[in-house]
């Protein structure tokens, strides 16, 4: 199931509908806390797009809030270990608050840059980047095709890829691991 | 026993100092009246610290306003006095009506309690501050949600850490003694509050060290990232305001007690200091964002 989340709609309906700006702990929590509560009637699988468009400024403390904690929430959760997020909409300026925030917490997440394409952004390693692009880009497969792409050891791409579905960065399907993308 | 406390004529982070100077030997229950009337300029931290001032006095002190009536325009048209009054006692007559021209304050003088306040700082200021940043100081478009951003983390700051209500206020003007006249936009942040030493303090995952002071416990929060909550996620607004200074070759400076530091020097201000410990106390916290016109 694909779920579209218009961050400013959640905002303006859970904290005030003049505001346009992400700011201040509480008002991301209160965002956080409206999207989880939107995740919670998905069922155990689902892919939700996270879309920062209509959104003025972001600043650390909402972008810790929102994306961090969102990110982190679901890969703690057991319940949600088939739960995946697409980010998209964002500006330079919500970049440097979500990049510092995604780095303090060990985080990555998958950007959707519209016609620029899709690209991993946060606190990802080069290995683990070029894995996650041969996913991406062969369309999937399991982890010995996946090593042959890269030119790695099956053990060591088993490793890579392990550790990218655990951060919700991949799925794994019965024909092996797929990128998480979006889903028009 | 009254004692008057004189403001300087120009009255902004550095020249603060000497009204702080004029406090320190004073019992804190002594009565005080601040003497502004021969102040003609002063900086948005000037203003809040004159405000933070009055509400670190267990008596209400009194106040002379500015003696000239361009001066008390223009601290009328920063809302100065309309705080002040809640907070002072006024001697004297101050000129209360502001001048008919376009203004230079960015965002007058704000109380921030809650965090709505925050909130209300950032829809107000983000169409002027586009203006006055793109317009005035030839930053890209880019500067304006920059801006902003570290304007709400330096306003929550107060409401995270202060432990009771502070001040905010933003203006541009030509800074005639730094940057040959370059024209300037300045952020104060201004509380009464607990400040960095005792904020941190009160986290029970404190290191504790040999040497711990007002200084140290500045670097920590400013410099370092330390916050007195235990999640990871907290104390990254100075990073993400440092960050912004530095990338348009601006300044922050911090002050809390006895101490003041500077993240990060800049060239164009070459008798700051990084840090500088021993002065007199102040209670809770006092920050200041400079960020230059960009010349080509």
């Amino acid at each position: 199931m694909v779920n579209h989340i218009d961050l400013s709609s959640v905002l303006k309906r859970s904290v005030c509908a003049l505001y346009s700006n992400l700011v201040t702990r509480p008002t991301g929590a209160a965002v956080r806390t409206e999207i989880e509560l939107q995740l919670g009637q998905l069922g155990p699988q689902a892919l939700t797009i996270i879309d920062f468009s209509h959104v003025g400024a972001l600043d650390f403390s909402c972008a810790d809030e929102i994306v961090a904690k969102l990110l982190l929430s679901s890969i703690a959760n057991p319940e949600r270990q088939d739960v995946y997020f697409v980010f998209r909409g964002m500006t330079d300026s919500h970049l440097d608050a979500i990049e510092t925030v995604l780095e303090r917490h060990g985080l990555a997440l998958v950007y959707d840059r519209g016609a620029d394409g899709v690209r991993l952004f946060g606190d990802i390693d080069p290995a683990g980047r070029e894995a996650w692009e041969a996913v991406f880009n062969s369309g999937g497969g399991p982890a010995d095709e996946i090593a042959a792409t890269v030119g790695i050891s099956c053990e060591e791409a088993s490793a890579l890829l392990e550790d990218l579905r655990r951060r919700r960065l991949l799925m794994r399907t019965e024909a092996g691991y797929v990128a998480v993308r979006p889903v028009s | 026993m009254t004692t008057l406390i004189n403001v300087p004529p120009t009255l902004d982070d550095k020249t603060f100092e000497q009204v702080l100077d004029q406090l320190a030997p004073l019992p804190a229950d002594e009565k005080i009246i601040v003497d502004a009337r021969h102040t003609r300029w002063a900086s948005p931290y000037g203003l809040t610290a004159l405000l933070t001032l009055a509400q670190s006095r267990p008596d209400r002190p009194g106040f002379y306003p500015p003696e000239s009536e361009t001066t008390g325009s223009y601290w009328a048209r920063t809302d100065f006095y309309k705080h002040a009054e809640e907070l002072y006692d006024f001697h004297g007559k101050a000129q209360r009506s502001p001048p008919h021209r376009e203004s230079d304050v960015l965002l007058e003088i704000t109380p921030i309690v809650q965090s709505a306040d925050v909130h209300n700082v950032v829809e107000r200021i983000q169409q002027k501050a586009q203006e006055i940043l793109m317009g005035k100081l030839n930053l890209d478009s880019s500067s304006t949600m920059r801006f902003t951003m570290a304007l709400s983390e330096a306003c929550q700051n107060i409401i995270e850490h202060a432990g009771c209500g502070g001040w905010v206020a933003v203006q541009t003007y030509k800074w005639q003694q730094r940057l040959n006249g370059r024209r300037v936009v300045v952020i104060a942040v201004c509380d009464a509050g607990v400040g960095f030493r005792q904020s941190l303090e009160s986290s029970p995952a404190r290191r504790l060290r040999d040497r711990w002071n007002d200084a140290i416990a500045l670097e920590d929060a400013v410099l370092n990232g330390v916050s007195r909550f235990p999640d990871k996620g907290r104390g990254q607004g100075f990073a993400g305001m440092r960050k912004f200074v530095s990338h348009w070759d601006g300044k922050l400076s911090v002050r809390s007690g006895t101490a003041r530091i500077v993240a990060s020097v800049p060239d164009w201000d070459p008798d700051e200091t990084a840090r500088a410990e021993g002065l007199s106390p102040f209670p809770g916290a006092q920050l200041q964002i400079t960020i230059p016109q960009r010349v080509a």
